[in-house]
Parts: structure tokens; sequence; C-alpha cells
């Protein structure tokens, strides 16, 4: 029985138990990761999954189960599970459930990948951590870390509208980072930031980070961030570095344009939007720099794939073109219900978890300057890089960040180090304030979205370069 | 159930790591199945239901020095070997491991409280006449949240001769009400699910609520305040993750001093992961006990897995879970003591006007009446570490804010930010009042759970406004 004739099965017996609509994703999934402190490994771990998610819907509602058995019966009990708790669903019903049309296709697709990352020795792993900790801890760190991890997902969807699509989807990434442990606080460098650079690419893109060649210098920045001045409270202009405007595009933006948080589908747990679809095409977002989009197409980004988890094709969108808001993360139901014609925005984390809308790619395009041109025409600001923590409302407005270091900048030139550097603001003024945009993007992946209840953990894309905001609140402190 | 028990198949592990890996070979080998099932409602309907059978293998082993774990959802015959066969391979390959601390001995598993089968076998109707309650208590607001149930059991068995057994079950609701974009919430954890009201859960947050509208905007500052339990929680989730982990504070990057008087003396708090329906031992086969991490303000210990207790010289208090190499042992079922007495009650003192409902229980109310100036919080929310040395946490207020004035609840607030040392604001001097009865709070994973009750604290230190 192939995975395929697994997940047909289960599509089968969800129709044949009651359900108008039925899908079911059989997904095995290989993760490998690594992590290592102080010259020595501290735990790896190799962990194997299999199984199968089946979705039926019944009237307007949705019914979802999962089994970790491939077997002809398993799939088809989970299938008319499925259906039967749609069916207690109704219980509690809600308006009609139409889905945007797809074409049912049949189609393989493969993410891109030069050096297959769980088929690089353990040892040569192992080492590159063992040593780029080693380095850290002898240049200053108190707490020397360094990590990669690995997916290596193979999914089967099939649909009740004839959907047969199979997908291979290679993922890695990791990074390093030092700590230092003064007498009332700690402070913290990463490279290329915090638990890592990720992508949809192969063991190139670790190699392509070169994890050694920063350990000393982060090291001994960690060291000595425990004596520079704090950064000072106040509004002041600030410049971003790449890192911390993609964790500032997630937040703010990628978040915030989630159909199923605008639609109040979230509303208990993630939160809903401060976005009002009566709005779409007309609100301005942020300034003409801005231009977002959303395009899980770009090889090698992490929210990159070939279909969604619910068959739609991979298509790049405008979510915020000139500073205007024009289009959402959506899925089939969610788009129907808000009158849009577009999904393609719905993943589910592994074969047990519901497919719900999530980020693919969302990201700044590139602006006009580099980011020593934005330094060099700031009179007075602060530049910030590396996030170090995030918080933001349940309705995607009023964030807070800190970053791992700041820089003072005087008169268009870098100056001091300063320590403990966090911002605060309102998201759409935010982005209006924004008056200056590098070219030099990069496409920063996160693995740790959370969203959804059963949580579920997304992995994202963000393509994002140095930009400069003016009249920002930095400082905030206890 | 057919097939192999839990027990049979993690004893099946452990033979195999003994046959292809040899007798030095150290191994631990945890066996789960799960029966796990959320029915979420939005905009007052059921809109995402589902369940999940599973069952997933975990181990650990030791081979010539060097540690690997791994981990697999398949445990046929084939896929317990590719598991053993895979998992040496890459123990073999890693680096030395000079901090392997060994396995756990046999030792009897403590009795773990009676399972409810009502729980563990619910259907999806007994989930959905739950959120239908909820709903129709509500009236005509909007309301959303989940009613989940989840079912565990589990075995450990390890080469040194240890074997456990035992199951766990919870039920949960977590559910708000919506006026105008003014939330109120209601939550409860249980061992049993019929010991969920869904009706009352309803009507206690729709009262909060109908109170929450029409909030006003306050300067930041620093002003008293009363914390209801699910803003507790996430004064405890955040102590336990950051300051009473057994790695956090090998590394010194915890506040926790074990001796010194660092809360204020009302303050005690104790996991107890036995005090409900929990598993009796931990990822290591260690007993799961009841320990004491604060009493009376002095900090008594932190949490130890194996490895952070070798450290230490200390012994496992059984809070090692899985990846706790990485993020260390955690305190996962923590309780902060109510009063022995209880604050002095104020019925009829606590609500006036628009305000009505804002407080839904006797310690709430006697709490805020003590308060010359100051506000009601209900809920925290997107709580991220500045610092973790100092445990300066940043979040925001959520699901209602209320001024309190004169020991009267006012008017309802817009929501506030916050950046704040979490033990300082609860340190000497700075708990002005606890609640009698502590509420058990769920956390977003089954088995974890949070539980306090409200509590009043001097100052603590809002940094914006909803504005900005």
């Amino acid at each position: 029985m192939t995975e395929f004739d697994a997940a047909t099965a289960a599509v089968q017996a969800a129709l044949d138990a009651g359900a108008r609509y039925a899908d079911a994703r059989v997904m095995h999934r290989r993760y490998e990761s690594m992590t290592a402190r102080n010259g020595d490994i501290e735990e790896l771990t190799q962990d194997e999954s299999i199984g199968l998610g089946v979705r039926a819907l019944v009237g307007s509602s949705w019914g979802f189960h999962a089994v970790p058995d491939l077997s002809d019966a398993a799939a088809r009990d989970a299938g008319r599970r499925a259906t039967r708790t749609a069916q207690a669903s109704a219980r509690v019903p809600g308006p009609p459930v139409d889905l945007v049309p797809v074409e049912a296709v049949t189609a393989s697709w493969a993410s891109g990948c030069q050096i297959d990352p769980l088929g690089v020795p353990l040892s040569d792993k192992g080492d590159l951590l063992v040593g780029a900790t080693r380095t850290m801890a002898e240049h200053g760190a108190d707490l020397a870390e360094g990590l990669y991890q690995i997916w290596d997902t193979a999914k089967w969807f099939v649909s009740s509208e004839g959907h047969r699509i199979d997908q291979r989807i290679r993922e890695c990434g990791g990074g390093i980072s030092a700590t230092s442990i003064g007498a009332g606080e700690t402070q913290r460098r990463s490279w290329p930031s915090y638990r890592g650079q990720y992508g949809t690419t192969g063991w190139e893109l670790v190699e392509s980070l070169d994890l050694a060649a920063h350990a000393a210098q982060i090291a001994e920045e960690s060291r000595a961030l425990l004596t520079a001045p704090p950064c000072p409270a106040g509004e002041t202009d600030l410049i971003l570095g790449g890192e911390q405007l993609a964790l500032q595009i997630h937040e703010s933006v990628g978040h915030a344009i989630e159909l199923d948080r605008i639609l109040g589908w979230e509303a208990a747990f993630a939160g809903t939007s401060w976005l009002d679809l009566a709005q779409l095409g007309s609100l301005r977002y942020g300034s003409e720099l801005m231009n977002i989009t959303i395009d899980p197409t770009i090889p090698g980004a992490l929210g990159s794939f070939g279909f969604d988890d619910e068959g739609s094709p991979a298509v790049k969108r405008d979510a915020v073109r000139d500073g205007r808001w024009v289009g959402v993360l959506a899925g089939r139901d969610s788009a129907a219900m808000a009158s849009l014609d577009y999904g393609g925005s719905v993943r589910a984390d592994g074969w047990a978890r519901l497919p719900m809308v999530r980020m693919t790619n969302v990201g700044l395009e590139p602006g006009p300057h580099t980011l020593e041109e934005i330094i060099a025409a700031t009179d007075d600001g602060v530049l910030m890089d590396l996030n170090r923590s995030w918080s933001i409302d349940d309705k995607r407005l009023n964030f807070q960040f800190g970053c791992e270091v700041g820089w003072e900048i005087k008169k268009g030139r870098r100056g001091r180090m300063l320590r403990n550097p966090t911002y605060t603001g309102i998201g759409p003024l935010f982005w209006r304030s924004m008056d200056m945009l590098s070219g030099e993007t990069v496409p920063w992946g996160t693995p740790n979205c959370g969203k959804g209840q059963p949580g579920q953990t997304g992995h994202t894309g963000h393509p994002a370069a140095p930009a400069r905001f003016r009249n920002v609140r930095v400082g905030v402190s206890a | 159930m057919s097939g192999p028990t839990e027990l049979e198949l993690a004893a099946q592990v452990v033979e195999l790591v003994r046959r292809l890996g040899g007798p030095a070979t150290q191994a631990e080998a945890v066996v789960t199945r799960a029966d796990l099932a959320l029915t979420r409602f939005a905009n007052s309907a059921i809109h995402q239901n589902v369940a999940e059978s599973t069952v997933g293998v975990r181990l650990r082993l030791h081979v010539d020095g060097r540690t690997a774990a791994g981990s697999g959802s398949v445990v046929t015959a084939d896929g317990l070997g590719a598991l053993v066969e895979r998992t040496l391979a890459a123990a073999r390959l890693c680096p030395p491991d000079p901090g392997w601390p060994g396995l756990a001995p046999p030792t009897p598993a403590p009795a773990a409280p009676p399972v409810d089968e009502a729980t563990a076998h619910a259907e999806p109707d007994q989930r959905a006449d739950l959120v239908r309650a909820f709903v129709a208590a509500a009236g005509h607001l909007n309301t959303a949240g989940y009613c989940r149930t989840a079912h565990r059991s589990s075995a450990f068995a390890n080469t040194a001769g240890h074997s456990a057994y035992g199951r766990s079950v919870e039920a949960a609701m977590d559910g708000i009400a919506r006026r105008d974009g003014a939330d109120g919430v209601a939550r409860r954890c249980a061992d049993r699910l019929s010991d969920l009201d869904g009706a009352e859960l309803g009507a206690q947050a729709a009262a909060k609520a109908q109170a929450a509208a029409d909030p006003v905007e306050l300067p930041p500052g620093r002003y008293e305040v009363v914390f209801e339990p699910a803003a507790v929680a996430d004064l405890l989730q955040n102590l336990s993750w950051y300051g009473f982990n057994g790695k956090r504070y090998a590394e010194r990057q915890s506040f926790a001093e074990p001796g010194a008087a660092q809360f204020d003396p009302a303050v005690t708090l104790v996991d107890d992961p036995l005090g409900a329906s929990g598993l009796p031992f931990d990822a290591e086969g260690t007993g799961r006990r009841a320990l004491t991490l604060v009493e009376a303000g002095t900090t008594r210990t932190v949490a130890h897995d194996r490895r952070t207790a070798a450290e230490a010289g200390a012994e496992s208090t059984g809070h090692a879970v899985a990846g706790g190499a990485t993020w260390g042992p955690m305190a996962r079922n923590l309780r902060l003591s109510g009063a022995a007495a209880g604050p002095a009650s104020a019925v009829g003192r606590s609500t006036t006007g628009t305000a009505a409902g804002a407080v839904v229980d006797a310690d709430t109310a006697a709490l805020t009446a003590g308060v010359r100036r100051g506000l009601l919080v209900t809920d925290l929310w997107y709580t991220r570490v500045l610092d973790p040395k100092s445990l300066v946490v940043t979040g925001l207020t959520r699901n209602g804010v209320w001024l309190v004035e004169d020991g009267t609840v006012v008017r309802a607030v817009r929501d506030l930010r916050f950046t704040e040392s979490y033990p300082r604001a609860l340190g000497p001097g700075a708990v002005l009042g606890l609640g009698a009865r502590p509420v058990r709070q769920p956390d977003r994973v089954d088995g974890v759970w949070w539980e306090a009750p409200s509590v009043r604290l001097a100052s603590w230190h809002f940094t914006g406004g909803a504005s900005g």
C-alpha cells in the first residue's frame, strides 16, 4: 500500500461517511538536530515520524483526525472519524463554508539541495559546532552555544476533488551564540542570528554561514557589551539591521495579514488583526518604500514550496505595494468567506496537525540604498541588530523588540556599542516612518513560528535588508 | 487496545539495544500512546475540531562514552529496530559526552492520582456540548476558545533494570467573550471533563467582556496591581523556565539563590506534578514528587534532572524533559500557595456602574477592596524575556484591565505594555495580599499547568499604553 493509497482510502472513507469534501496528507519527516556548548556536544537528536491526517467537511463544519498507521484499515478509520468529528462540530454551527476553486492536479515538486544535509557525516557536523563553540569560549564567552537543525519531509496529498501531489522539502540551517554573564545581567551575541539562519536548501547553506570565522568576534562583543553604555531612552532615528527587520516584518506585517486572524478565527489565542478587510486596497500601511510580497516561489527561502497543504500552487502575490495594503495570506475556506479568489498559504506542522493559514515567504522588496549610505545620512540615531526579544499585542499593533547590540550613530558615523537596545511603537506608524531602505536583501528564515491550538510550529521566510525609521522610541527598560 | 502494551514496547527497545549495541550500552526508552482532541470555536461556532491517536518512542542511549537520542512513530519490529540502529550509529559518531550522568536505578514510581476513564475516552459530542453551553451563556456576545481532552499512557524502561508505567488525563476549557473589541476570558483545567462547566465559564467571560467595554487610556508608569490567576500563571511559567531551571542555574543565568529570602514571605511555590492526574515519572524514569521551590519567601532549591543534579552534586528532582540537555529541567506544575486565611471579605465594594462584572470571585473582590489606586489585570500576553538573569520581561495585558480607586473597580482601561523584573515584583515587601483559593490554569500543552490565587502587588512597571 503506497502513501497515495492510504491517503486515497482515508478520503474515500470520509466521503462514504457523509463528508462533502475531504483531503488527506501523508507525511514522513526526518529531523536531526545537534547542539554544542563550550566545546562539547550537548545533545544529538534524530527523530522520524510517519502518519496520516484527514480533514472532512460536513455541511459547514470541519473535522480532522490523525493516525500514525498507514494501513488501509487505519486510514479508513481515520477518514470515518474525521467525518464523525465534523458532524459533532455541527452542534455549534457557523456560516456556510465554501472553498475557492483550485485546479486539481497530479504533480511532484522538490526543493533544491546541493548537499544532502542528512548525508553529511555526523562527525563533520559535530566538529563544526565543537570547534566554533570552543573558539567562543576561548575568546571570553561564558556560554558558547551552537546548533544546527535539519528537516527532510516527504508528503503526499490527495483531495476528493482529484488532487494527487507529492513533495519533498529539505530544510536546514544553524548558528552560534556567545553569552557573557555579569553580576546582574547577561549579554549575548549571535551569528548569523540567535538559533541560526535556515532555508529550504542543503548543507551548503550552513557551510556558507562560515560559523567558525565569526566565533571569536561575537564572543569578544558579548564580553564588551557587559560594560558598554546602555541604550539611551528617548525618541531617535532608528536603523535596523536586516535580521531584526525580518522579525519586524514577521510580527507586525506577516501575522497581521493572515486572513484567519482578520476573520476572528484566532481571536482567543494568537489574536486578531488591526486590519479591516473593508480597507483592503486602500489602507496606507507604510511609506512608499514599503513593498511586501507573499512569495513561496523564492528558491532556497524557508517558506518555499511547490504546493501548499490544500493543493494550491505556489504563487507570488503582493501584500503591500507602494505602502498600500493590497493582499492577505489565505486558505481556500477563509478566502471564500472574505470573497477573495485566492488561497495558497495553508500549511500543517506534520501529519497530526490541521492545515491552517501560515506565512510563506513574506518580505520586503529591495530598496535603493546600502547600509553604509543609511548610516552616512543619519545625523543622530541608533543602529540595532539581531533580535533578542519580541513582544506584540494580539492585534499586531503595539510592539516592543529588543536587540542583542546597538551602536550609536553620530554625524553619519557608527560610534560606541550600546547594550540592552530596545525599541517600541505602533505598526503602521512605524512603517510609515521608514525613509531609507537598503537593497542588501537576505531571505531570513524563521523556523519557530507558533500558532494554532493544538500548537503548530511554522517555518517562514522573510527577505529583508537594513532600513531607517524616523523618531522611534528607544531604550525602554524595567 | 490491540498489539503490545507500552511497557512491552519499551522493553523491546531496551532488549534491541542490548542485542545490537552490546551489554555495555546504556539506554532508556519511553513509549507513549496519546489520544488528544481539541474542539475549537470562533465567532460563536466550532470551526476547527481535531483529534489524534498517536504513538511515539523516545530513545536515549550512551555507548563508548558518547550519547545520542532519537524518536520514532513506527512501533513495528522493523520500526523499533531502525530506531535503535540509527541512534546507535549516531552515538558512535558523536564526540564524547563527559557529563553523562548514568541511568536512573530501579525504584518504585510514586502512586499517581486515578485516571477518569470518561475523560480519557471523551467523544467529540461531549466537547461540542460544553462549547455550546459556553456560547449560549455568553448570550449575544461573540465567543471564541477551545475545549480539549488529553489522555496519555506511557511506559519507561532502561538497561539498568528500571521500568515504570503511568497514565495521565486532563480536560481544559479556555474561552473569551467579545463586546466591541473588548474581551473577557474564563479558563480552567481539571482532571475530569465533567468538572468543567461551560455555562459558568461562558457567563464569567461574558460578564468580564461587558465590564471591559469603553476603556480609557492611562499613562504609563508604576501602578499597584491585582493580578487574577490567569495573569499570575504567566509569572509562574517564566519563574520556572528561567529561574528554577537547574541548567540555567548551573550556567549562572538564573536569579535563584537557594537559602536567600528573594521573595515576599507570602510567597510559597511548590511544583506538584501529582497534584493532578499526571505521569508519575519523568523522561529519565525518575519519580515525580512535590518539590518546594520557595518557602515563605526563601528560595529552597531548583529543579534538576540527572545531568544538572550530577553537576550540582544533588539528586534529580524528577524534572527531566525530552530535549532537556539543551533546555534544562522544567517545573511544569507550579502552584503559588493561597493565603491560609485569605484576604478580608469586601462584598459589595468591588465594582460599580459600567465595571460591574469585572470581578468574578471573592478573592479578587477582597484584594481590590484594599487598593487605593491601581489596576486589576486579568491576563498577560506575549511575554518575552529581555534579560534572563534579572528576569526582566516585557509583555502586554489582555482580556481585561480596570482602574481601581479607593477599593472600587471604577472603569475599564485599554491594554498596557509592561517591562518588569518578575522576581523583583514578587520580592520582600512587594506582595500586599494573596487570595485563598488557587485556580488551575491550563498551559498550551496538556500535562502542564499553573495554579495560583489572585495576587495583589505593590508595584508593576507599565512602560507603554495602547497607543505606544
